[in-house]
């Protein structure tokens, strides 16, 4: 007897399961990851684009950081004061865009050299900076009882004593380097961090996907690497863009004190030298104004860009 | 060994800033291989704490006594160690409000994974498989387990946490108050999936919730508690349409029947409160809100009384506690 052909859309047991969208097992796992990777940025930048904001705020800091790529590679020399010919203090001319200062150098070539200074200061002093206060903040909420006292004391420390005055302490002990700023500033610029994440790992801490986890059969350390930290990212990230904005405004403030490293010019070492100059007096505003405006253009780009991001990188407040 | 779990005696206490308070207060329970047992009371009388109990979920300064045996094993003197692995391969909890109970930045697929993962069952490639197989057996597409929980409605998330509960294949699934804050029709979906996952899978479960007709439909036997004691337990269907004790009555009296002219009008409750656990009245602990109470109630406390086949029920009234009680005056 012949078997009846089979229609389609017959038994429904014979037709084939379909095959799953992503087809596992026809690609290794490392590959899945970096397409779904591929997948979220591309997503992630549609949605970045669509903020204003955001777009302003990049494109000051693509410009800036174009500038201090340009630093590092052309190396325009001409910050040594022995190889100038310039005026000096002359106002903003054809030949030197941004004026001269009193030893007769460009500005504009000092603004240029600074980028790259304050930059890296800027993004180094942050990550160490805000590396500190998410671990502080997170070990503190996640454990609680003595050891949450204990690092909660600690802050409070940090908290209490103002910030400068530490700074210059440390910074008469470290040394005058680059280096030394950037861990001047990244430890003395994280209990502001640590307690702003101790309280949303708090109100993490308690909530039923935890007590879910817990009864799953999870470490701590799976619950703090799955559940706590992606949760509290949000606050950590929108805090390093601040921080990075202080951070930069803390060299400055440094270097404008003399705390700073005088063999690397940056847009702080520049206001101190013009104070000390007497450029207000003077009336050579472009020399005090190019850097002013740098760091605040720098500061306000950053400051933009986290908002942004903030409003994307939380799942709830993307669009559905 | 046929029962998959066994209470024996247990008292749970609530360590407090005023002292101890006492949630359970002596519990005897067992579920067999197969078995549904319901688990119902009002709020504060004892359900979740017993499910927090099993995997040993309540606060640290929590004092449990008794035992509670998992597939042959003290769950109460595990180490730590031994106590993560049986968690969710022992037994899996259905969590009450699934709309909190999933992280709200992942993936709800990778969030079933998590359990499979976690003890390492299999590799991530396979736990992919699995997670999109389990979706399908709770009626979920196996695309969704790309979505983020928002992304799906209340319903489907209690589904999600039923896929995640089924993940490691567990001896016991406690549903905890499964089907609150879902609507009427939405309950009724999830219930009869769990009917039928539970049939086809032969699991075993422990049914919490306080609405009693959901148990009836669901579960083999019934447990009733009041004030951290079981005061009733036997066949489903028995306790509820013949309840031995006043307690279990009021229960299944408060669910009116549409079209019954007896409801007609007249909603029938209970009144006053369930007793505040730190101060349980004494004798029975039912005998304030007692339409039937006398006047031994407030001085005797029954004990579960054998009343009918494989019933039964803590109440002065039932024909065995007369019975002893005439034995010694």
């Amino acid at each position: 007897m012949q078997a009846p052909p089979l229609r389609p859309g017959g038994d429904p047991q014979l037709i084939a399961p379909e095959p799953p969208e992503s087809l596992p097992e026809l690609r290794s796992p490392r590959r899945i990851r970096w397409t779904r990777r591929r997948i979220a940025l591309k997503r992630f930048w549609r949605q970045y684009r669509r903020s204003k904001m955001g777009m302003i705020g990049l494109a000051i800091l693509i410009f800036f950081i174009g500038m201090a790529i340009f630093a590092v590679v052309a190396d325009p020399s001409g910050a040594d004061p022995s190889k100038t010919s310039g005026p000096v203090l002359s106002p903003p001319s054809r030949e030197y865009p941004l004026g001269t200062d009193n030893f007769g150098l460009s500005v504009l070539t000092l603004v240029i050299q600074g980028s790259k200074i304050s930059l890296l200061v800027g993004l180094t002093a942050s990550v160490i900076s805000m590396s500190i206060g998410a671990t502080v903040g997170i070990v503190a909420g996640y454990r609680g009882g003595a050891i949450d006292t204990f690092l909660m004391r600690i802050t409070d420390f940090g908290l209490v004593i103002p910030w400068l005055v530490l700074a210059i302490v440390l910074a008469s002990i470290i040394g005058q380097s680059l280096g030394a700023i950037i861990l001047v500033i990244g430890v003395t610029s994280w209990p502001a961090t640590a307690r702003l994440v101790r309280a949303q790992v708090l109100s993490i801490r308690e909530r039923p996907y935890i007590e879910r986890a817990r009864a799953l059969g999870a470490s701590n350390r799976h619950m703090i690497w799955h559940h706590v930290l992606p949760n509290s990212m949000p606050v950590i990230f929108a805090n390093t863009i601040l921080t990075i904005a202080i951070a930069i405004l803390s060299e400055a403030a440094l270097t404008f004190l003399g705390l700073g490293d005088p063999t690397n010019p940056s847009w702080g070492s520049m206001l101190d030298a013009a104070t000390e100059a007497g450029a207000t007096t003077l009336g050579a505003w472009w020399w005090i104004g190019a850097p002013g405006v740098c760091i605040t253009l720098v500061v306000l780009a950053f400051t933009m860009c986290g908002f942004a991001m903030d409003e994307i990188i939380n799942p709830k407040l993307r669009d559905r | 060994m046929n029962d998959v779990l066994r209470l024996d005696d247990v008292h749970i206490t609530y360590h407090t800033s005023t002292g101890g308070v006492p949630a359970v207060r002596g519990v005897d329970m067992t579920v067999r291989k197969g078995e549904v047992v319901g688990l119902a009371g009002e709020s504060g009388c004892g359900k979740s704490t017993i499910a927090g109990a099993i995997l040993r979920l309540l606060p640290s300064k929590t004092k449990i006594e008794g035992t509670i045996t998992l597939d042959g094993e003290n769950v109460l003197e595990m180490k730590p160690g031994r106590l993560r692995a049986v968690r969710w391969t022992g037994a899996s909890i259905i969590f009450q409000g699934a709309m909190h109970a999933l992280n709200p930045v992942k993936r709800v697929g990778d969030q079933i994974a998590e359990a499979i993962v976690v003890h390492q069952q299999s590799a991530e490639k396979e736990a992919r498989v699995r997670v999109g197989s389990l979706l399908e057996q709770v009626g979920l597409p196996s695309r969704r387990m790309r979505d983020y929980p928002h992304e799906l409605s209340g319903g489907q998330k209690q589904r999600v946490m039923i896929a995640m509960a089924l993940a490691c294949s567990p001896s016991l699934v406690i549903a905890d108050e499964p089907t609150t804050a879902l609507d009427v029709m939405v309950q009724a979906q999830v219930l009869r999936l769990m009917k039928e996952l539970q049939r086809e899978l032969g699991l075993s479960m422990i049914f919490i919730t306080h609405d009693l007709s959901v148990l009836v439909e669901t579960s083999d036997r019934l447990a009733i508690m009041y004030a951290g004691k079981i005061v009733e337990e036997g066949p489903a269907d028995k306790v509820f349409h013949s309840p031995q004790h006043p307690y279990t009555e009021a229960l299944a009296a408060a669910f009116p029947e549409i079209g019954d002219d007896r409801f007609r009008g007249k909603p029938l409750g209970l009144g006053g409160d369930p007793p505040d656990p730190a101060d349980v009245p004494s004798g029975c602990s039912f005998h304030p809100r007692c339409p039937k109470a006398f006047e031994d109630c407030p001085t005797i406390e029954p004990d579960l009384y054998p009343a009918g086949e494989g019933r039964r029920a803590a109440c002065l009234l039932v024909p065995a506690a007369k019975e002893r009680a005439g034995a010694h005056p």
